[in-house]
């Protein structure tokens, strides 16, 4: 671990300012940071605390959807009776992810900013253009199982390894931030995450200094909510295809989907073609196929994870029969 | 002090059976007893002292540098640039003298030596000493190498088996054949001939490899991490040129070594030498990355199976053909065929071991090296003989398990494998399992699948000491080790049944070098071999309190600190005198082991659910039904056998070491990405002892019973994936990718 210096954060907007500084980077449970410092794969100057500002509440919103401050811990929103009743795509996801120690830790903005889970990311003694831009990415043509098939460019095949925010894209969230100049920000999720194409370093639109300040989550869809990660051993590991989906259906056809996966691609994976795909149809397999289709149209593997394409496909086949069948 | 030397010594050699033992005539009754571990509270409280917590004085910190080529030389180190960064100490490079990887275990020789070539990816070539552990890394990480890559290397299992060779001839033959195996295989009635393989594994211990290096007045104490500080003294005194007499190692605690610990690894010769260049302690812990890279894996295998056998199942050709990997000039081979040697008849046999050299981590012990991957050709080949008889698995094993050792001829010092077969299968439902891909709930899949478990006994020369206190308690000190395992608790019973003691009255002292020698815990001889040495010990002391009564030895009865003979009580402080009694006893192998075939036995049971639709496979329920002598502790034992089922899960499952073939590096070395089972992954498991006494192996007729429980645990669970699916797997681990493709279409 490099020598840092450290800052706690008093006020959000100090902690903007100060964030805004070259080598700063915020902290918060640290549960991925410190992991990425101590290889040094991270070598930030300065740690900005964020830990103790007032950014822990849950709060009801008028259009009757959530707001999340961005140090809820994982845990206490996995088991918030509102999460719970509403959002149960949310808390199953969260609840898929890591482990309980990690789940106290973790916070719901830093979730949102996981690095991948690329082997070769970790490890500065090999190439990688996502750690090292411009020297090379070592999983394409190496090891490269739980990485990505979807929105991959030549220099870069990482994904994003969270479950939360897989979820949270299925449900449309919204992530507000505050800038360093005082000004706040609201992003789609679907606008938050950038694909790596030539620069794979840049992994979503925050500015320097911007602070993740809270997730809005809008009412929840009309529809039954699930969420399936298939993964290597039944817990403490990451997707190698997740599916968050909420679908409703209604006098035999489907009136409404909402699905995101993980575990595919350097963001949390959504494609309205998909969900076009299936609104309007009854729901039949070849309706579920057709999805499959439009979601795997531009699908790429790269050896060892080619396996990904038909598993996603069955995945998502037998997620959705679950949440359209009768009864 | 009635005319006996202080320390004198109660030795035995196995030559004859032990039919008597004080274990059946002791009343004191905390033998086998499922007793809670005597360090548990230590452990919990965080009070008993692992390697890297011993507070010393002035301690510098040292960070091991890794290599980042995989086969290359070193031009040069740029020590100088490192050195500068505030709170560094120094650099200590000492090519000559570094270990290239660790030590086998129980060797007396010095490790491989030298590193100023490099043979695999992450070999440690020097190492950071600082003021703070914080600043050792970061300066070992900007510590800048230049190499010069070597054009020979082979990263590439898959390009480089066709160079196989046959292995040299070590703990069991490179290369067995006996009877005409070519000629009874292709006349057998019924034949399989199938190849199965199995991945590189780490041992994946909770604790690192770590030691602490002081030196006072040319003499070593090391505090470290080591299952074996008898021979990991001896290692490290000629690693590092000095007399065996100077170093100690001090190895009280241990978190978990499953082999990896055998041997000496890197840090403890890098932190003896930095420790002696800068005249102050140094610490070395290595990182869990290093720990994957520079310490032991148990090595992949290709493993041919083809068994021939008649119409009724009797097998007449067995061949066994493994390839392995290992590091250029190592001897060890990963034993693959060890079992097969025993485990059933068959005239025509053939057991071959190849070796391929590769620059990868050396390849040496992990938990029942030889049984653990062996058996998966072995059981599962089994599986696929019955199917292709039309038997079943059990009966076809029933058929095959022998009178008598199949090649040495000798009688089997006790066996039960067919009645933990039946016990078995009785307990599990076993006639409940239905024809390949039958059964169905909802998605899943159901299968169910067995396997035998075996693994070869060991008893292997230990000592231990046994004082009896002017107070009437007890101290055993011995140089063996607890890893884990429970050697301290069975230990502690063992002198507190013979002695009547009640087990609070037993103060145990183990992982010290100073203490009587031991063999250490590995081969699953740690039980046998030190527990065996206790009860010489107690035993000694024992005759001599007879001697103060003034009884025959097997008139005296010892319960509760009493001793009772010749209608007095009398309790024991009254009989030691006021410098106590004391004893070593000392146990060696002998006649016994080669006039019998010596192992434990068992059965596993797995059932298992495969996901129809994504492959995954859970493993619902598993029970494992062992025979392995006398059980010294019936909770400690059953721990054991829970581990190494666990083991198994992961064999079968989720193990797997990826190395990359451009650069050899181990892509997945840390424990997110090397994936050992976690609890959601073990259902219940079910342990099951049959009563066995074995008078062959030793005076406490137990057997090896630390690597049973693994040894047979993943053929059960593969075997019960074809139950469920009617897919062969043969490529472990069983991870979903390998099933999808034959999976129903949605």
């Amino acid at each position: 671990m490099k020598l840092f210096d450290y800052a706690r954060a008093d006020s959000v907007a100090t902690a903007a300012r100060d964030g805004a500084v070259p080598g700063a980077r915020f902290i918060a449970g640290g549960t991925n940071l410190l992991d990425l410092m101590k290889l040094q794969v991270e070598t930030p100057e300065t740690l900005i605390d964020i830990s103790r500002l007032p950014l822990t509440a849950i709060e009801e919103r008028e259009d009757g959807g959530l707001t999340i401050g961005a140090l809820v811990p994982n845990s206490d929103l996995a088991a918030d009776p509102r999460v719970i009743e509403r959002y149960p795509v949310l808390s199953r996801a969260l609840l898929a992810g890591a482990s309980g120690q990690l789940r106290n830790k973790a916070s719901t903005g830093g979730n949102l900013l996981q690095r991948t889970r690329c082997y070769y990311f970790y490890d500065p003694a090999t190439p990688c253009n996502k750690r090292e831009p411009g020297s090379g990415c070592s999983a394409i043509g190496g090891e490269n199982r739980i990485l990505a098939i979807l929105g991959t460019s030549d220099q870069c095949i990482a994904t994003h390894p969270s479950d939360m925010a897989v979820a949270m894209r299925a449900l449309e969230a919204v992530i507000v931030t505050q800038k360093p100049d005082g000004d706040r920000r609201r992003i789609a999720i679907g606008d938050f995450y950038r694909l790596p194409g030539a620069t794979p370093e840049i992994e979503n639109v925050l500015e320097p200094g911007e602070l993740i300040t809270h997730v809005e989550l809008p009412a929840a869809p009309e529809g039954r909510q699930t969420y399936r990660k298939v993964r290597d051993r039944a817990s403490y590991a990451f997707a190698l295809v997740s599916v968050a989906g909420i679908v409703a259906v209604e006098g035999g056809r489907i009136t409404a989907a909402h699905l995101a996966f993980g575990g595919l691609g350097p963001m949390p994976w959504r494609n309205e073609a998909v969900e076009a795909a299936l609104v309007g149809q009854e729901p039949t397999d070849a309706a579920f196929h057709a999805a499959a289709d439009a979601l795997l149209a531009n699908a790429r593997g790269f050896g060892s994870n080619d396996f990904k394409i038909p598993l996603t496909r069955r995945t998502l086949v037998a997620t959705l029969r679950e949440l359209t069948q009768e009864g | 002090m009635f005319g006996f030397g202080k320390d004198d010594t109660n030795a035995l050699t196995m030559n004859q059976p032990h039919p008597d033992s004080l274990l059946d005539t002791g009343v004191q009754g905390v033998i086998s007893k499922p007793l809670d571990r005597v360090d548990g509270p230590k452990k919990v409280t965080g009070t008993a002292t692992y390697a890297a917590e011993y507070a010393i004085e002035n301690i510098a910190h040292g960070v091991l540098v890794s290599a980042t080529q995989g086969h290359a030389k070193i031009k040069s180190i740029d020590a100088d640039a490192v050195k500068a960064i505030p709170g560094v100490i120094d650099v200590i490079t000492d090519y000559d003298t570094f270990i290239r990887n660790s030590q086998q275990g129980g060797e007396t020789s010095a490790p491989t030596q030298g590193v100023r070539t490099i043979d695999y990816f992450g070999e440690i070539i020097a190492i950071v000493v600082a003021e703070s552990f914080e600043v050792a890394r970061d300066a070992a990480k900007r510590l800048k190498v230049d190499y010069e890559p070597l054009d020979d290397a082979a990263f590439d299992y898959e390009a480089n088996k066709d160079k196989a060779e046959p292995a040299p001839d070590g703990l069991i033959k490179g290369h067995y054949d006996q009877g005409d195996f070519d000629k009874a295989f292709e006349n057998a009635p019924v034949k399989i001939d199938v190849t199965y393989t199995t991945p590189s594994q780490n041992s994946a211990a909770m604790e690192p490899h770590a030691s602490i290096a002081v030196w006072d007045d040319g003499a070593l104490t090391l505090y470290g991490a080591y299952q074996m500080p008898t021979s990991d003294a001896q290692q490290l005194a000629k690693a590092l040129g000095v007399a065996q007499s100077k170093v100690r190692i001090i190895s009280r605690y241990i978190g978990g070594g499953f082999g990896s610990k055998l041997g000496i690894a890197p840090e403890s010769v890098a932190a003896a030498i930095a420790a002696k260049q800068l005249g102050r302690p140094v610490k070395a812990v290595m990182l869990r990355q290093q720990v994957f890279d520079a310490t032991v894996r148990r090595s992949n295998t290709e493993q041919r199976m083809r068994l021939g056998a008649e119409a009724g199942g009797r097998i007449v050709a067995l061949g066994h053909e493994s390839i392995t990997s290992n590091l250029p000039d190592e001897d060890f081979f990963e034993p693959v065929g060890i079992g097969t040697h025993f485990l059933y008849g068959g005239e025509n046999r053939r057991i071959n071991h190849d070796v391929v050299r590769l620059n990868w981590t050396l390849s040496g012990s992990m938990r029942a090296p030889g049984e653990a991957v062996g058996m998966v050709g072995m059981e599962c080949a089994m599986d696929e003989l019955a199917e292709a008889i039309g038997m079943d698995p059990i009966a076809l094993r029933k058929v095959n398990d022998p009178q008598q050792d199949p090649e040495l001829k000798v009688p089997y010092s006790s066996r039960n494998l067919t009645r933990s077969l039946e016990e078995g299968a009785k307990h599990f439902g076993w006639d409940q399992r239905q024809a390949p891909g039958q059964r169905r709930e909802g998605d899943w899949l159901i299968g169910m699948g067995v396997a035998a478990a075996c693994r070869s006994n060991q008893l292997q020369q230990s000592a231990a000491k046994v004082e009896l206190h002017p107070d009437g308690s007890a101290t055993v000190s011995s140089a063996m080790t607890d890893i884990g395992t429970g050697s301290y608790t069975i230990m502690a019973q063992i002198a507190a049944e013979i002695l009547g003691l009640p087990i609070e009255k037993v103060t145990m002292s183990l992982g010290d070098t100073n203490d009587p020698p031991a063999a250490g815990s590995g081969g699953s001889w740690g039980a046998a071999s030190a527990g065996s040495a206790v009860y010489l010990a107690a035993e000694r002391v024992r005759e001599k309190l007879a001697k103060a009564m003034g009884v025959k030895a097997e008139d005296l009865t010892l319960k509760d600190g009493m001793a009772i003979g010749d209608n007095r009580s009398v309790p024991l402080a009254e009989l030691v005198g006021k410098d106590g009694l004391s004893a070593i006893g000392e146990i060696k192998p002998g006649q016994q082991e080669k006039q019998f075939n010596q192992a434990s036995y068992g059965a596993h049971f797995a059932e298992v659910g495969v996901n129809v639709v994504t492959g995954e496979v859970r493993v619902r329920r598993m029970l494992g039904v062992f025979a392995a002598g006398r059980v010294l502790n019936a909770k400690t034992a059953r721990s054991q056998c829970l581990g190494g089922m666990t083991f198994g899960i992961g064999t079968a499952l989720t193990e797997e070491l990826i190395h990359d073939p451009r650069t050899g590096k181990l892509v997945n070395h840390d424990l997110a990405e090397y994936h050992v089972p976690v609890n959601a992954d073990v259902p219940q498991l079910e342990v099951h002892f049959l009563d066995e006494r074995d008078i062959h192996a030793n005076p406490i007729h137990a057997k090896g019973i630390g690597e049973l429980g693994i040894s047979g645990a993943a053929p059960a669970v593969v075997n019960a994936i074809y139950n469920a699916t009617g897919v062969r797997v043969r490529e472990m681990p069983v991870t979903l990718d390998k099933l999808l493709d034959h999976l129903p279409a949605l």
